[in-house]
């Protein structure tokens, strides 16, 4: 399966991903403004399976999980940047964002096909014919992404104890 | 070979003799601190669904300071969800509409050195000033926290920050801070430990040190430390915490660093940052006479004791140009009681200063005290991003409190060193 991508700069921020004036809200609302101070139409176009495309530290600054939860609401598959903000990078992985890093997503364009290879640590980019290698993921971080988060991890783990 | 500070913290939080930088090893977390806004009304239904209560009550600080005021239904319904948690799940430190996490939580004794803290905001590694390692998580793994009491980690790098010489009368933490933006960038901590030390950052006050330690966050590190001394000491006994062990709490000498930065405090001038970031710092007088509509005395770096001191330094005796608004948001409750009882408080309110509540007000860009389409301001805040703290088209530019206090003055960007008069402050 593959997804279209989403092509942004550096430094993309969690107040540019979950404003914070719509923080009150449920996330549903929040999501429809995530990246509308740069991309006034992310929301509208995006569908599920597309994967957000970053230079430098995307995520960075608040804590806040929406940013990394409105990404998921609109169905975004994964995201690959050259690096990620410290916070944002754990909250997406808490709540099943796969996040890859990698170093060469300058040579992705906006639009092109890419297929992400979790376990094998690649983002292969249909359109161009590239294979670009990612930073692998430790064994126990793609557990949890398989399991979808933290949370059903946590849960397999409790009714685990429980019965053990 | 020694361990540095925080690989000292995280080994003994681990349970292990050493700790190596790029191990991940799982520590027990001896305080978590959660705010109203990522706390209960998130982790809540988290603890709900896991069946399972807080591992430790008294391991857990609950303060709110993100929806204070509550101004309309929503923020008054998040309210009541974390006063609710506090009495259900038997939290008794909880601090309500007392001031910012930040500065509440060291203020009421809880930060002490050597301690393994994780915070649910990410200006968190504000504890760091205390030489304890402290760093920001987002509401799920919190809950993950607050259920087992532990948390995975990559053991950091320490990137160490060295500040030789004396800051300069009018030059502050702030201004150190948005001089480290520019120069080291927003991801320049990448996301390792950052530990700041040398003359300078010695002779500064712990509020001072803990806006050092708080914007390690402008620097993408996780944490930001800076070792115990008889300062650290001081604060602790008149906080009441306990200053056993405190000496313990060093980086060995020998012990690796990844980087070693160099910078001189004397020959630092007041600096500020144009929007949208704080990368964008530069020395005062590039931006000095740009007209500003709104002053923004506030947050956690920018509004405690001794930030209010300084902004009232410049401001006593003087006032607030007309065509300003400008607004001060104390930190911190005790804080404020404490600027209004030394006369700090009213220099600044008589220069025409309007207070907000003890909150994180305008910097968190969550409530109705927002700035409006166009508006340009300058703020003794952290961040300036894009649309955070008002409209998009607002333009935000962060000084210290001295240099925000000086542009209140004159209506546009100012210099305040010439309205400092006397020996080094």
């Amino acid at each position: 399966m593959s997804g279209r991508a989403f092509v942004f700069g550096d430094d993309i921020d969690t107040d540019v991903l979950a404003p914070g004036r719509y923080m009150k809200g449920p996330i549903e609302e929040l999501a429809q403004h995530c990246l509308e101070a740069v991309d006034p139409d992310f929301a509208k176009t995006v569908r599920a399976g597309d994967v957000v495309v970053a230079g430098r530290n995307f995520g960075m600054g608040s804590s806040r999980e929406q940013a990394a939860q409105a990404l998921k609401v609109l169905g975004i598959a994964a995201v690959v940047a050259k690096s990620f903000g410290g916070i944002f990078y754990r909250n997406a992985l808490n709540l099943g964002l796969p996040v890859l890093v990698c170093a060469q997503t300058d040579s992705i364009k906006a639009g092109d096909r890419l297929r992400i290879d979790l376990a094998g640590g690649t983002v292969t980019n249909e359109s161009s014919g590239q294979t670009l290698p990612s930073e692998k993921l430790p064994q126990f971080l793609l557990d949890m992404l398989a399991d979808g988060g933290l949370v059903p991890h946590l849960e397999k783990k409790f009714a685990r104890q429980k019965t053990g | 070979m020694g361990m540095t500070l925080a690989e000292r913290i995280i080994a003994r939080a681990a349970g292990r003799g050493s700790v190596s930088p790029g191990e991940i090893v799982t520590c027990s977390v001896d305080l978590a601190m959660i705010h109203d806004s990522g706390g209960p009304r998130r982790v809540e239904p988290i603890l709900k669904r896991l069946g399972v209560g807080v591992w430790n009550p008294e391991k857990v600080v609950l303060i709110t300071d993100h929806y204070v005021p509550a101004t309309d239904d929503e923020s008054r319904r998040i309210q009541q969800i974390t006063r609710q948690f506090a009495a259900d799940r038997q939290i008794a430190n909880f601090y309500d509409q007392q001031g910012i996490c930040h500065v509440v939580l060291p203020e009421r004794g809880h930060v002490r050195p050597g301690m393994f803290m994780v915070g649910g905001d990410s200006h968190s590694p504000t504890g760091g000033a205390f030489a304890a390692y402290m760093f920001g998580i987002g509401a799920t793994e919190m809950a993950g926290v607050l259920a087992t009491g532990e948390i995975w980690i990559r053991v950091p790098e320490t990137i160490r920050i060295e500040w030789t010489g004396r800051l300069n009368r009018g030059v502050s933490a702030k201004d150190m801070m948005l001089h480290l933006c520019a120069r080291l960038g927003m991801d320049g901590g990448r996301y390792q430990a950052v530990e700041y030390a040398g003359e300078a950052v010695r002779a500064l006050p712990m509020q001072e040190r803990m806006t050092l330690s708080n914007m390690a966050a402008e620097l993408g590190a996780q944490a930001g430390l800076i070792e115990a001394d008889e300062t650290t000491a001081a604060y602790l006994s008149a906080a009441g915490a306990s200053v056993e062990g405190l000496e313990d709490w060093r980086s060995d000498a020998g012990s690796r660093v990844s980087d070693h930065h160099v910078f001189d405090a004397s020959a630092l001038a007041p600096q500020v940052a144009a929007p949208h970031s704080p990368a964008n710092a530069a020395p005062v007088e590039e931006h000095a006479g740009t007209p500003v509509d709104v002053v923004y005395i506030g947050a956690c770096t920018g509004a405690k004791l001794d930030d209010l001191r300084m902004a009232a330094q410049v401001l006593r005796g003087r006032k607030a140009a007309k065509s300003v608004e400008l607004v001060c948001a104390p930190a911190s409750l005790r804080d404020q009681e404490i600027a209004r009882s030394e006369g700090t408080l009213g220099a600044i309110l008589d220069a025409g200063a309007r207070l907000l509540p003890n909150a994180c007000g305008i910097c968190a860009g969550y409530g109705d005290n927002r700035f409006g389409e166009n508006v340009v301001a300058i703020s003794s805040t952290a961040r300036n991003f894009k649309g955070r703290m008002g409209a998009a088209s607002s333009k935000v530019y962060l000084g210290s409190p001295y240099t925000t206090a000086a542009s209140a003055i004159e209506g546009r960007i100012a210099d305040p060193r010439p309205y400092l008069q006397g020996g080094r402050t």
